[in-house]
């Protein structure tokens, strides 16, 4: 068997390539799906996704996992709505959200690594804390007159073209994202910290330093999203975003990126997102009713987990001995 | 991303403190630069009230949850009054009330599948704004039912009765049924609902009464239109006001759920409950002497008023401006300040009467 095809039947390709094919069908077979204004919607749809499944897949690939990602999000977009109504100026809320966001992270990243706790454990908790301090901040208040030229950047596209505003700043972080994971001693470090820990620390990678930038990172990218989220939605609440980290985990784990750590590629979290993001748009425009568009999802899920076991076997089983 | 030093980190963060606040002392943009644009409706175009009803539209409704037992009964109002009209009923909508994001994703599959009207009831005020300008852009006539949107994102809105009757009528209910004595409570759906919210304003301006002096609002508490939440946080309610008289829900899941802890509580009979129920829900607790009397409108009638203002809307009829009229149906019905259109007094339901009503 040539090097090739071993490497072609990688689950992330796998996805990559399913998520080809089912844009080729929608162009063709659905109405309503090939022209720019739906793409943009889906592109802009999946924005939030994509964003936190960024730092995600660096999480996840080191053996860890963030699920206050949602909640950052929406105590961001909280602050954000709160402070604009106390007459800050929006280009100062901003940073301020965003610093905020790295405090959460550092938060999670300060009990993970100091204290020894599984992140799973930590974060289930910030989870709840991050949510019930947006929801003291900014209470049944919603806020949306925030000013238009900000709200066309997050909901609009680039002239008649298919690509929202946003999408050039996703492109750099993503290329960021890529060449961290890929291309750099850091993210070589993180495949040996998820793949072993202790053996990593042998090796002289200072784990828990690594562990807690992650964490921040995961914070700072959180808290952009909920500001995304409030402007491209015009809508500032506390329960903003809610029920995200589940979206986030499921494309990540559909990318291929392993949860017990030390495998998974950016490339396929991308694919991944985009893959559950075009099929939710075009289950709805084929009229498929909520519940069965999560009974779909679901059903992904479980494949996403046992998918990549599955093309790893078979890939194993194919090499020369 | 390489290992930052904590002096480095340190020096990032006094940079970033520094250019945000270097940028407040530069003025920048603030919410009392930004006009409210989105304040008047939006008419669509000049209204010619003799036009000639169309045929063969196609009306997307959009709840704000599917397989809700009060949307489904407004959907079939809907339904019925499209196909008198010899138009088509569709709907689509997210599983969860809470689900900003899903329900802006549908106004969008409506327009992509460009149907004639949206009916739809908001979620959010803001967010359906730039996806629903976005339909009306293409064409598309937007109408809001049960829960609107900011005026200037939909053509009209079809009220379910008067916000402040509703507001005010529970409260009168109540007071009477504890001998205008006593501590109350509300029990509410999420925090963020505008209708929710709007009555619960309407009944704290109705308790400033001179009348009400001996009644207390001691507390709030929100079930997220959920029944298991709503059914905790009555139990809450009562345990932390041990002298509480009655409970006002203005959700119909959660005064359902509310009745079902009080009826099978020592509570019964003692606690009173009123609110906005459907009699199908309500009719046992009703029986068993756990609620005296609730109110609500009609999600039937709600419905096909929603479908008829959106076939008004898309034959040219009425644009949402006020003062127009169109007659559907032997009715003649008149658009009021902002496009709204009011479905009509509230209608009190008690043990002599609930019987006469099924839904």
């Amino acid at each position: 068997m040539p090097e090739p095809l071993t490497r072609a039947v990688r689950w992330d390709t796998v996805v990559g390539a399913l998520l080809i094919v089912l844009s080729l069908l929608s162009f063709g077979c659905v109405d309503g799906f090939g022209n720019a204004l739906n793409l943009s919607f889906l592109l802009g749809n999946t924005l939030p996704i994509a964003l936190i499944a960024l730092p995600m897949t660096l999480l996840v690939v080191s053996g860890d996992v963030d699920l206050s990602v949602a909640s950052t999000a929406g105590l961001s977009g909280a602050v954000l709505g709160r402070l604009w109504n106390e007459g800050l100026a929006i280009q100062t809320i901003i940073p301020l959200c965003l610093l905020l966001g790295v405090a959460c992270g550092l938060v999670n990243g300060l009990l993970v690594t100091r204290l020894g706790l599984p992140s799973l454990a930590v974060t289930i908790g910030t989870l709840a804390a991050y949510r019930g301090i947006a929801q003291i901040v900014l209470g049944s208040d919603t806020v949306t007159d925030f000013p238009p030229q900000y709200l066309d950047f997050a909901a609009g596209r680039i002239g008649d073209s298919f690509l929202p505003r946003a999408f050039p700043l996703f492109l750099v972080l993503l290329a960021l994202a890529a060449v961290v994971l890929h291309a750099t001693p850091f993210g070589r470090s993180l495949y040996a910290i998820g793949a072993g820990e202790e053996a990593a620390r042998f090796a002289g990678i200072r784990v828990r330093r690594t562990k807690l930038v992650l964490f921040v990172a995961t914070g700072f990218m959180s808290a952009l999203t909920g500001v995304f989220w409030a402007l491209h939605y015009a809508s500032a609440r506390y329960d903003n975003a809610t029920g995200l980290e589940l979206s986030v985990v499921a494309a990540v784990l559909l990318g291929g990126i392993d949860f017990d750590g030390g495998r998974g590629t950016i490339g396929g979290a991308l694919a991944g997102v985009f893959l559950l993001g075009a099929l939710q748009n075009v289950m709805s425009l084929l009229d498929v009713s909520a519940q069965s568009q999560t009974v779909v999802t679901g059903v992904l899920l479980v494949v996403s987990v046992l998918g990549p076991r599955l093309a790893r076997r078979f890939a194993v089983a194919r090499r020369p001995a | 991303m390489p290992h930052p030093s904590p002096r480095r980190a340190r020096v990032l963060l006094a940079a970033g403190t520094g250019l945000a606040l270097a940028l407040t002392a530069c003025g920048g943009t603030t919410k009392d630069d930004v006009k409210a644009d989105y304040a008047a409706p939006a008419p669509a175009g000049p209204a010619d009230p003799g036009a000639a009803t169309k045929k063969d539209l196609t009306v997307g409704f959009l709840p704000k949850q599917v397989n809700n037992p009060y949307f489904t009964t407004a959907g079939k109002g809907g339904e019925r009054a499209l196909a008198e009209l010899g138009s088509h009923y569709k709907e689509v909508g997210p599983g969860s009330a809470t689900d900003t994001a899903g329900q802006v994703s549908y106004v969008n599959t409506l327009t992509q599948q460009r149907v004639d009207a949206i009916a739809v009831s908001a979620q959010d005020p803001g967010a359906l704004c730039t996806a629903l300008r976005q339909a009306m852009r293409g064409g598309i006539k937007v109408v809001t039912y049960d829960s609107d949107t900011t005026p200037g994102c939909r053509n009209a809105f079809v009220s379910p009765a008067g916000a402040e009757d509703l507001g005010r009528v529970q409260v009168r209910l109540l007071a009477r049924q504890i001998g205008y004595k006593g501590e109350i409570a509300i029990l509410s759906a999420a925090q963020t609902a505008t209708n929710q919210n709007t009555w619960i304003g309407h009944m704290k301006d109705e308790l400033k009464d001179p009348k009400y002096k001996d009644i207390r609002l001691v507390g709030i508490a929100y079930g997220n239109d959920d029944a298991q939440q709503s059914f905790q946080q009555t139990q809450g309610l009562l345990q932390e006001h041990p002298d509480l008289k009655g409970i006002i829900s203005p959700t119909t899941v959660g005064i359902k759920a509310a009745a079902r802890y009080l009826s099978g509580s020592k509570y019964r009979g003692k606690v009173r409950l009123t609110g906005l129920g459907t009699p199908n829900d309500l009719r046992r607790y009703v029986k068993n002497g756990t609620v005296e009397a609730f109110a609500l409108w009609d999600p039937d009638r709600l419905g096909a008023l929603a479908a008829r203002t959106a076939v008004a809307l898309a034959s040219g009829q009425i644009s949402g401006r006020r003062g127009e009229t169109f007659r559907s149906g032997g009715t003649t019905y008149t658009l009021g300040e902002n496009g709204v259109i009011d479905l009509g007094e509230p209608t009190v339901f008690d043990a002599r009467t609930i019987d006469r009503y099924h839904f």
